[in-house]
């Protein structure tokens, strides 16, 4: 039963290098939606492969609100802040789609090699769980530092948190629901502040380029 | 939980709720005032009686909490009654909704209130992610391309770097389970009270990303890249509360850590860690100091210094300790009276350049007085609170080890203040005719709510210097108990 959560946890590296390998905002958004979608079926995933049957109460809301919040609100949000903003694709990166996707192989690297040294203390159902968020993790801040869209980097936020998410699951039962679905509320509504920003700024400014904005001295 | 904690948040979050649903700035103003008034109310009331946190209970209070609450419930009355005058009778800038100001202010003290109540690692980040998102629309109150740049920097660099704090979350969690996976979870007194046992590795890594991703928030170089825009382009009551309260509430995020790094006997190397980035914060700080041209970014720079004097202090450890947490009581308060009183060049000169502010003690007499008083108060100048806690941090790193700590700690000092200094006083001496007036003169009232608060800090401060009161002792010594300092 093991094989679920792996193969879910490589989609996630999978989908992180896809978001980093193309220029399409719109392709971009979705690929973090499916991200959600899968964040959603992990908790489950896992718990099937620790033998717990039934699913837990905790869970099953855990898994809900992720994918309430992460494959459905956050996504819908930026959908419609693209079409607001009009924009479609990330010109001109800071660091080239190519550079993009050789680093962020690199990262993938760097996050297994991490994974093997730190070794959890308990079992958790998939070795590929450490090197699933830390790589995440890496690729979420690439696209934070490396583009110039604020949409991008909003989605590299996601993808961040993402894999601190994934990372959560291995205290999953210790942790009271209550905070868990606050810190998905927080997200939920960091990313709507962050829409009603863009949106201002492409007011503003006219475009959605954050380096453009740099009247501010050092 | 005793009524009086939930009453810290349910109060704020009722008044700003019901400022939401109103439709004038007067009642909203009147909400803003008695939520703040009740606030600093319930908290006098605990310093009268501390009801003891219940075990695992997800909201209580202990000394490090009492203190960030305090210094918050204190610096919010304070910029709320300066907001009065400064919502009512307008700016130089025409903001483009002002009756979010209000709701927005009490949903950020919401938010502080919780940082400092949390007993759970999971809800503290909750709450601490919560400030940022309180605040950011704040920032970009006049809606100014700057601001708006502003906004943008802190909310994203601000969420990315606690992000990081969640994961260092999640690995205290990690070195805290049992080879079954079960642990005692991420309640602070749960782990407290497991703390010998919590795996090393896994206790060190998730220091260190806690102190990188609080360390964002707190503003410690080389993470501050934000804190000179958000603060430079808020309004100045918001600046006074960004820098005097919030910059607290990132730093006991990390103290909750470093806490169990002592209980668990691992601090050492935490506390080099704190070491590092509180001189680096102090460096940059003291240096960026020279060469500003705008009074406000002038402040948040110096705020930038004096988190790394605090860091310095607890990083120090011992009787450094104790002085470091007295810094973070004269910083709040001293700075939020500095960022109101730039409120009033900002309003008397329309500017924030400092060329743009000649001859400030015969237009505002007054502000430029408090103006000047606080320069030296925060240069550690005697009878002053910051010499009492500046002086305590150097002779302990003169006792300790390494007496060349304290010697760059006060060298590092000096050269901050003289670049203040060196900022400030022109812009109070000089002919005041050729820079134009902006605004017409504030009725008495008005001029009361604006000098009235940034006194009465000011004061407080200077009362800091002469007499550390017996209770404020009492709490900062158990605060700095917990953080492995001499009690």
């Amino acid at each position: 039963m093991s094989d679920i959560p792996d193969l879910l946890l490589g989609l996630l590296i999978l989908v992180g290098l896809y978001m980093v390998s193309t220029s399409r905002l719109q392709a971009c958004v979705r690929a973090s939606a499916l991200q959600g979608i899968v964040l959603g079926i992990l908790p489950i995933a896992l718990e099937w492969t620790h033998g717990i049957v039934p699913l837990s109460l905790h869970v099953i809301t855990l898994s809900g609100g992720a994918i309430a919040i992460k494959a459905v609100a956050i996504p819908r949000l930026l959908l419609r802040s693209i079409r607001e903003a009009g924009v479609r694709r990330e010109v001109e990166p800071m660091v080239s789609l190519h550079g993009s996707i050789l680093l962020a192989a690199a990262l993938v690297g760097l996050a297994f090699w991490l994974g093997r040294q730190m070794t959890l203390p308990f079992p958790v159902g998939s070795d590929l769980l450490v090197p699933s968020a830390i790589s995440n993790v890496l690729l979420g801040f690439l696209l934070v530092v490396g583009r110039r869209k604020a949409i991008t980097q909003v989605v590299g936020y996601l993808a961040l948190e993402n894999g601190v998410f994934v990372f959560g699951l291995t205290l999953a039962q210790a942790q009271p629901v209550l905070v868990e679905l606050t810190v998905l509320l927080d997200v939920l509504v960091g990313v709507f502040v962050m829409g009603i920003a863009i949106h201002h700024i492409s007011r503003t400014f006219d475009h959605l380029d954050t380096d453009a904005m740099g009247s501010l001295p050092e | 939980m005793s009524p009086q904690i939930a009453l810290l948040v349910l109060l704020p979050a009722a008044a700003g709720f019901a400022a939401w649903l109103s439709r004038s700035v007067r009642a909203q103003l009147v909400l803003l005032l008695g939520a703040a008034l009740g606030h600093v109310a319930v908290v006098g009331s605990l310093w009268l009686h501390l009801p003891l946190p219940t075990p695992g209970a997800l909201l209580g209070l202990d000394a490090l909490g009492l203190l960030v609450l305090t210094l918050a419930s204190i610096i919010f009355l304070a910029s709320a009654l300066y907001s009065i005058p400064y919502l009512t009778e307008g700016t130089h800038d025409v903001p483009s909704s002002p009756l979010r100001y209000v709701p927005l202010l009490l949903a950020f003290l919401t938010a502080m209130s919780l940082v400092a109540l949390s007993r759970h690692l999971g809800l503290l980040w909750a709450s601490v992610e919560a400030t940022t998102l309180a605040s950011a629309p704040l920032i970009y109150f006049y809606r100014r391309p700057g601001s708006l740049e502003a906004a943008w920097k802190y909310l994203l660099i601000c969420s990315v770097g606690i992000a990081l704090a969640l994961l260092g979350t999640f690995f205290l969690g990690v070195a805290a389970a049992g080879p079954d996976g079960r642990g005692p979870g991420l309640g602070i007194d749960a782990l407290l009270q497991a703390a010998p046992t919590l795996h090393p590795a896994w206790l060190r890594a998730a220091f260190a990303l806690a102190l990188v991703g609080y360390g964002t928030k707190m503003g410690l170089a080389p993470l501050h890249t934000w804190l000179p825009d958000a603060h430079g382009q808020s309004p100045s009551p918001v600046s006074g509360l960004l820098s005097g309260a919030l910059l607290n509430c990132a730093l006991l995020g990390i103290l909750r850590f470093y806490a169990i790094d002592t209980a668990s006997g691992h601090a050492a190397v935490s506390g080099r860690m704190m070491l590092v980035l509180g001189f680096s914060s102090l460096f940059f700080g003291a240096a960026s100091l020279w060469g500003q041209r705008d009074y406000k970014r002038l402040l948040a720079y110096s705020s930038v210094e004096n988190m790394g004097i605090i860091a310095v202090g607890i990083g120090i450890g011992g009787a450094a300790t104790y002085g470091g947490l007295l810094q973070l009581v004269n910083h709040g308060l001293a700075k939020c009276a500095l960022f109101l009183l730039s409120g009033n060049v900002l309003r008397a000169y329309g500017t924030t350049s400092q060329a743009g502010v000649r001859g400030a003690a015969r237009r505002i007499p007054l502000t430029a007085a408090l103006l000047g008083v606080g320069i030296f108060a925060m240069g550690g100048a005697p009878p002053f609170g910051f010499f009492v806690s500046e002086l305590t941090i150097f002779l302990d790193a003169m006792r300790g080890s390494a007496p060349w700590i304290g010697a760059a700690f006060i060298a590092l000092i000096g050269i901050g203040f003289v670049a203040m200094a060196r900022a400030i006083f022109p812009m109070l001496q000089g002919e005041d005719a050729d820079c134009p007036v902006v605004m017409g003169r504030r009725s008495s009232a008005h001029r009361f709510l604006a000098l009235g608060p940034p006194a009465a800090l000011l004061a407080l401060v200077l009362m800091l210097g002469l007499h550390v009161p017996h209770s404020l002792d009492t709490i900062l010594r158990s605060a700095a108990a917990l953080l492995g300092g001499s009690p």
